[in-house]
This record gives C-alpha cells, structure tokens and sequence, in this order.
C-alpha cells in the first residue's frame, strides 16, 4: 500500500511547456508515472514535447483527461494561482513544486484549498513518490525502493528535499524499502504538514516506521511530538537539521529561520525525545537508525 | 528585507499613521539645522543601522542644543557602532534620525506577523510597549493580546477596537489606537511583510496616540511586485559576500568557523554544517548552490568561500537529485584551475551520474582533493585535514 499516490493516480503538470515542467514531466514519465496532460495558458490545442495534450485550463485538462493530481512548476508570481485553478477545476491532489512564492499568497491558496478539501504538498519541495509506482516531483527516482513481500518498508516525511534523498539512500543501501515519501517543503505556509502525514503513514499497513526530517523554524515538530505521543503507535525516527545555524537568518529556505528565540533544533529535539522518539544525532546514521528500529 | 528606522516612520506616514516629525541627517554638520527645524529643546539622536542594541552602544541619545546634536552626531558618524548583534568590527553608520523628545504616559506594543501554525497573519498587541516583545512573552505571555486574520478578507475593524480595549486604553484613545493598528494590518498586506511592528506605540502627555519607533521586514519573495520597497534596500548593511553570492543564485551565509562547505539543498547544506560540528569542527559558512547549478555557479561558490581568509578546508557534500555530480566535478576541476585551492578539499560525492564525476575527478589529479565515501567519513577527513 502506500498513502496518497498510487499507480492509477492520473497526473497533470501545470507548466508543461516551461524547461523545468517539460524535463521533470519526462522524467516521471520515464518513472512510470501517469501524467495524462499539462496545461500552459495560450498554448492549449499543442502537444507537449512528450506527446501529451496541453490544455489552456485545468478545467478542460481534467474534463479531458480524468485527471486527479497535479504537479505545479508555474513561476512563483503565478504558482498560488496556479494552484486554486486546480483546486477549482476538481483536482484532489495538488503538487507544488514551485520555490519563492510569496507567503501571503501562500495564506490566501492554503485557505481556498482548505475550503474546497483538496489537499496541498509544498510549496518549495520535491514531490510525493510511491516507490514502483508514482512519481510527481523532481527526486531523483533510482535511488528508492518499493516495497516487496516480506520488506520492511518506511514512510518518509521531510522538509528537506536533498536531505530526503540521502534519508531514502540509506533505507535503500540497508534494504528498507519505501512505501511513501512526501517531501512538504522548506516555506512557513504550505500544505501537508507532519500530523496529517503521520496519521496517514500510522493507518497505512504496509509502513512499518516513519522518518520524519525537520529543520529550525516554527513549531512543527514540537506540535508533531505531541501528536505522536498520543496517536502515533509505529516506531517515528527522527533527524533536525540545522543544530549549529545562527539565529535571525534564513538558511536557504524561506521557513528556516529561528526567530526570537522559537525554532531551535535544540527545542525540536528535546520535544521529540521527550514523546519518546528516536532522534539521530547525525544526517548520516538516519538509516541505521531506522535499521535498528525495525530489526 | 529589513529597512531602517526612518524609512519604516515614512511607510507608517503614508498609511497615515501619526508619527511624530523628524529630520534625517548623513553628516554631523546638518545636526544643528535639523535640531533647529525640530523646534523642540529635547531632541533624540539615533544612529540607523539594522542591528538591534544601539540604546547600550550609545547610538541613541538624547539633546538639549544644537552644539550637543552635532557633537554626538559627529562621534556616531566617526566610529561604527559595536553591540551585541553587530561583532567586534561593527557597523558603520551612513545616516542618523532625529525627533522631537516626546512626553509619555504610557506605552503598548503593536506588531503583525505571519502565524505559521494557523497559517495566517496575526496582530498583536501589548501594554507593556517599549521593550523587546519575545521577553514580554516569556515573562508575562498573558499581556500579549492577539487577533488573527481571515485569510481573504484581512483584519476587520472590530477586531481592531477589541484589541486596542483589551490592551487598557480608555475609551477615547482606544478608537485612535485602533485605527492606527488597522492601517497597519492594511499595510502589512498590501506590502507584503513579514513583520510590521510599532514599538512603543504611545500615548503622550497631552492625550495624543502616536508611533514612536517602527520596525519592518518584508518578505523577499513579494519584492518583484513592490519596487517602491525594493528601492529602501540598504547594501551597505549586508555582508559582501551573501550579495555576492545572491547574485549568482546561490544561498551563502558567512559564519564564525573554518571549514568550508559547498552542498547542494538547505537541509543538507545545514546538517552538513551540523556533521561538521558533531565531529569537532566548526563551519566556516552555509553554502546551498541549489539544484540547478551550473559550472560557472559552482565556481563562483568555491570564489566565494575561499576568498574568506578563515577557511582552512572545504568539504564538498553533494547528493546529485536534480543537481549532477559531473557537473560538481567539472566546476571543482575549473575551480582547481581558475580560483586555485590553497587549502584541502575534501569531496564527498553521490547520487546522478556519480560514477562519470568519480572517474573525472580521479583523471583529473587535482592534489588537494581528498575523496570521502560517505557523509560520515567527509566529515571526519575534513576535521583531520585542518
């Protein structure tokens, strides 16, 4: 099993015709993936350079192709846009990779998401993969491994793209395969946060334990500690990255950022250890970690 | 983005918030003049710059003459300010704000920033105004009265005049003060900001509501749609190298240590940091060149971090996703060339195309280069190679 995505899931890329639309649409092509057509405003009536149908709006993208996701690569003026689009024209899933959208904008998408019920990963992240089976977002697919009878298989939740990578890397290396991995991004507003997908991974049978990768800035993990102490049954190997970044800078994501005193890692930590969650010390021993967890 | 103090007074000015006048100088021999122009006998100099402390370091300072308004001008313009935020170099100080001394009853605390656990903006106020709110909220949470936005429609005007009453303000002032707390709601959207704050907001001995001292961020993703904002931007304030490296798309933090660090995404650029640490080093920076770095871009990178005289090593951490190991190797190889590695540099490769930069590194023999198996043993080499 897995959460969220699966083979039959019918996939959009808003941006279909942009550089970075066109080439990750190949790749999750190349993964498998189903992706059933784009859209790119003006361009509707064309085919994409894969042979796909490009469609002016979401709304004929989906009344043509039964589509039921989308991975978002519109330039950041125009990604929060992109995204109530989607939500409006009956997308279930949306998928936003874009970097540097502004957070207000953030506030305002999240909000109409929220009120239509469809469900937001990122922004300023890699995707979603169900290991085998779907890929929509930019990590690099070989590196993962689905799950196969009698596997142990882990789900993945991260606000770091790079660092997921190196997360699934070690799993894989140890044969721990992956039954889901959400990457929910680096900005202060997105969409699926650690709660939501840690109930989803803790109702999944086929995920045996749960990595979740968090950074400084905001209260999500403490808020995730919380969470986990009291609904949270599987094993939830954690890591926090940022222990040695000063405070008042943002490092490199929009959302890293320790900000009068709140969004520490030493604070992350300690809520984590308290809720009686594993926590690795280093980036590299992740996948020991969760070897030892589970062996 | 953070602006200066006068600059934030001119932003709450045109929201038409009431700010006392004030003059800016950016030399000592325009302090007596403003001093005049004042017309009041005690009047505030303060130095502008970013960072926070300036009361302690002497860079605000009360005056009764305009001899005594040129003569602490003159010594805040001559040396940079040192303080607890700046480092032991400091900051020089380009220009000076000066106002009117005002007589004040009481002080409250108003300010507006994003809630990023309900996802919305948040105004927040407090009696207890003039000192740093984080200290309020450790010590007395509950004087800090909140109202959040409705993600579309922004502050309403009940919520404003529910919180200017629940900060204790009578009657009569708490309309001025809700007004004020709207306007700023207002502009804290329309500009798109990360933080608006109005600290202290007074009430005055002669009854009147006003903005004594304003503080702005504004979120650097919203800037291409506010030129008007854009154009506050102080270089002067930034560290030369971060703006170097802004300019070619790369995310570059200075910091205290001395080893070098070159990775690609912000989680693995900070816990590389953090590996670093966990075996006995200290990180001379945060560098993420982002995943789609070109060669040029990543030799710009190692410009950058070897031109910071601190570095005694470099470890190159990447995990090739979107981002290629080759094209790492083939910058690492240029750079060799063309900026020259004085120190080692420690280079810890894997993921796309990883085999291809192995062998290319490898031809190439460049013989500062140590190759790493993994994150751990990157680390280790890199401590050892100080």
């Amino acid at each position: 099993m897995s959460i969220l995505i699966d083979k039959s899931t019918r996939v959009i890329c808003q941006g279909i015709t942009g550089k970075a639309g066109a080439f990750h649409t190949a790749q999750c092509l190349e993964y498998g993936t189903k992706i059933v057509g784009g859209c790119t405003p003006g361009k509707g009536g064309t085919k994409s350079e894969h042979g796909l149908p490009v469609f002016d709006t979401c709304h004929e993208a989906v009344a043509a192709t039964g589509a039921n996701a989308t991975m978002i690569f519109v330039p950041a003026g125009g990604a929060a846009e992109a995204a109530m689009e989607a939500a409006d024209a009956g997308i279930r899933l949306v998928v936003l990779i874009t970097e540097g959208i502004p957070t207000l904008d953030m506030v305002r998408a999240r909000k109409y998401l929220d009120d239509t019920g469809v469900r937001l990963i990122g922004p300023n992240c890699p995707g979603i993969i169900t290991p085998g089976q779907c890929k929509i977002g930019i990590m690099p697919g070989y590196i993962h491994k689905p799950p196969t009878r009698g596997s142990k298989n882990v789900g993945i939740i991260s606000r770091s793209g790079t660092l997921t990578y190196e997360a699934v890397w070690q799993c894989s290396e140890r044969g721990l395969a992956q039954t889901t991995c959400v990457g929910i991004g680096g900005d202060p507003v997105k969409g699926l946060n650690f709660i939501e997908l840690l109930d989803l991974f803790q109702a999944d049978a086929e995920t045996h334990a749960i990595v979740m990768i968090g950074e400084i800035g905001g209260s999500d993990e403490e808020q995730a500690a919380a969470h986990i102490k009291q609904h949270v049954t599987k094993p939830v190997i954690a890591f926090i990255a940022g222990q040695t970044a000063p405070p008042g800078k943002r490092m490199g994501h929009a959302g890293a950022i320790i900000s009068g005193g709140e969004g520490t890692a030493q604070s992350k930590i300690a809520a984590l250890r308290a809720a009686g969650i594993t926590v690795s010390d280093s980036p590299a021993t992740l996948g020991e970690a969760v070897a030892g967890v589970l062996r | 983005m953070k602006v200066h103090e006068y600059q934030a007074r001119e932003l709450l000015r045109s929201a038409g918030i009431p700010v006392p006048p004030s003059e800016v100088i950016d030399n000592p021999n325009q302090a007596p003049q403003a001093y005049l122009r004042l017309g009041s006998e005690t009047v505030v100099v303060k130095a502008q710059v970013h960072a926070g402390g300036r009361g302690k370091a002497g860079y605000v300072q009360l005056v009764t003459s305009a001899d005594e308004a040129k003569s602490h001008a003159a010594r805040m313009f001559a040396s940079p300010m040192v303080s607890k935020q700046t480092g032991p170099q400091g900051v020089q100080v380009h220009k000076i704000l000066m106002a009117p001394a005002v007589d004040i009853a009481r002080e409250f605390y108003v300010s507006v920033v994003v809630d990023r656990a309900r996802r919305v903006p948040v105004l927040m106020a407090s009696s207890e105004g003039g000192v740093e709110i984080e200290e309020v909220a450790a010590r007395n949470p509950d004087a800090i009265k909140k109202a959040w936005f409705h993600p579309h429609l922004g502050l309403s005007t009940f919520q404003a005049r529910a919180l200017a009453a629940a900060i204790g303000l009578s009657r009569a002032k708490a309309k001025a003060a809700a007004d004020i707390m709207y306007k700023l709601a207002r502009l804290f959207q329309e500009k798109d900001c990360s933080l608006a704050e109005i600290n202290p907001l007074v009430e005055t001995a002669a009854g009147e509501i006003l903005a004594i001292d304003a503080k702005f961020n504004f979120d650097d993703n919203a800037l291409c749609r506010h030129p008007d904002i854009a154009a506050l931007f102080d270089p002067s304030e930034e560290n030369p190298a971060e703006l170097q490296a802004k300019e070619h798309n790369l995310s570059y933090i200075a910091l205290d240590g001395n080893i070098g660090c070159l990775v690609n995404g912000a989680g693995l650029a900070m816990s590389t940091m953090d590996i670093i640490k966990l075996h006995g080093g200290s990180p001379a920076n945060f560098l993420d060149v982002g995943g789609s770095v070109t060669p040029e871009g990543a030799v710009e990178a190692f410009r950058i971090i070897l031109a910071d005289p601190k570095v005694k090593a470099v470890l190159v951490n990447i995990f090739g996703g979107i981002a290629k190991c080759d094209v790492i190797a083939d910058a690492l190889i240029k750079a060799a060339k063309e900026v020259g590695f004085n120190v080692p540099v420690v280079v810890r490769l894997e993921g796309t195309n990883v085999d291809v930069a192995r062998k290319m590194l490898a031809e190439a023999k460049v013989p500062q280069l140590r190759s790493a198996t993994d994150l751990t043993d990157a680390a280790k080499k890199v401590v050892a190679a100080l």
